[in-house]
């Protein structure tokens, strides 16, 4: 296996949807590449750090207000169409 | 080395249930929906439009189609799969609106020969988070996702941090599976590219500041 071929298959190694076959040859290629074994697992780290990063949490006032807003609004729509 | 884990797990007969109540009328069942989903629909849209006051417009106005639309959910699909596509879709429009010289469009395929091809192959610390301050770590994070083309870091984060999974993302997205795919690994290398510069080992140990 080429270092491209492995790339072409990264993504669907690391979500875990690949044939015994296949995930079996990429893990030999793996095992003697260095530089794929670097991208691999970085690749890895970096889903991993911006799924536990919590970037743009919603605050707590904001998610109130926010929800507030939105129930004012389909309560006036469940109450029908404003009469011009 | 083990697999990623999607995040978002649904108790799903329960959420049909808020969203048959609500289409009978129930705003209370579907105040639940939004409680179960604002966050989520917070956080994609201001990745997409990258302005904090778009993103409150859009969880606004996709709760609020959604109410309104109710009636054409099926419930072929999940209820938040469906939400997603309305709030991608209000995200998508603010962008265009805010930047009217760039064409954004999901179907943009930025296509340069080399960008899938890893040139930063040096390993990272142990644990590169912990080199950075909580504020650092978010600053560095924010900058390298807002670097992606806007068709890439959508999929990355309906899939990546949202959890969808490809066929979910796809049908978000009104893409194709292959096109999932394809934008997911490039935006999960080019995000790795580019982090490798913050997060790789250094020799000397202590690196910032």
């Amino acid at each position: 296996m080429k270092c491209s071929e492995f790339l072409q298959e990264l993504t669907n190694y690391l979500d875990g949807v690949i044939d015994a076959r296949t995930k079996s040859d990429l893990e030999d290629h793996l095992a003697w590449c260095h530089n794929c074994y670097v991208v691999c697992d970085t690749t890895k780290k970096t889903i991993e750090i911006y799924r536990d990063s919590q970037l743009y949490e919603l605050p707590d006032d904001l998610r109130t207000r926010l929800r507030s807003a939105i129930m004012a609004k389909c309560q006036k729509k469940k109450a029908g169409p404003e009469k011009v | 080395m083990g697999t990623i884990q999607p995040k978002v797990g649904e108790p799903l007969t329960e959420e049909l249930q808020l969203v048959q109540a609500a289409k009978g009328g129930d705003v209370s069942a579907f105040e639940d929906l939004v409680k179960r989903y604002d966050r989520n629909v917070f956080r994609i849209a201001q990745h997409i439009t990258q302005n904090r006051e778009d993103a409150e417009d859009v969880v606004q106005d996709a709760f609020l189609k959604a109410y309104q639309n109710l009636g054409q959910f099926q419930g072929q699909s999940k209820f938040y799969t469906w939400l997603v596509r309305i709030a991608v879709n209000e995200a998508l429009m603010r962008l265009r609106r805010r930047r009217p010289e760039r064409m954004v469009s999901l179907d943009e395929d930025v296509k340069t020969e080399d960008d899938s091809v890893p040139r930063e192959v040096a390993d990272w610390s142990p644990n590169p988070e912990q080199q950075y301050s909580q504020a650092e770590l978010k600053d560095i994070l924010t900058r390298t996702i807002q670097g992606l083309p806007p068709s890439f870091r959508t999929v990355f984060v309906l899939r990546d941090v949202e959890g969808l999974s490809t066929e979910e993302a796809a049908e978000a997205l009104d893409l194709s599976i292959p096109a999932v795919k394809s934008r997911l690994l490039r935006a999960r290398l080019q995000l790795r590219e580019r982090l490798s510069r913050y997060f790789q080992k250094r020799n000397g140990g202590d690196s910032n500041q």
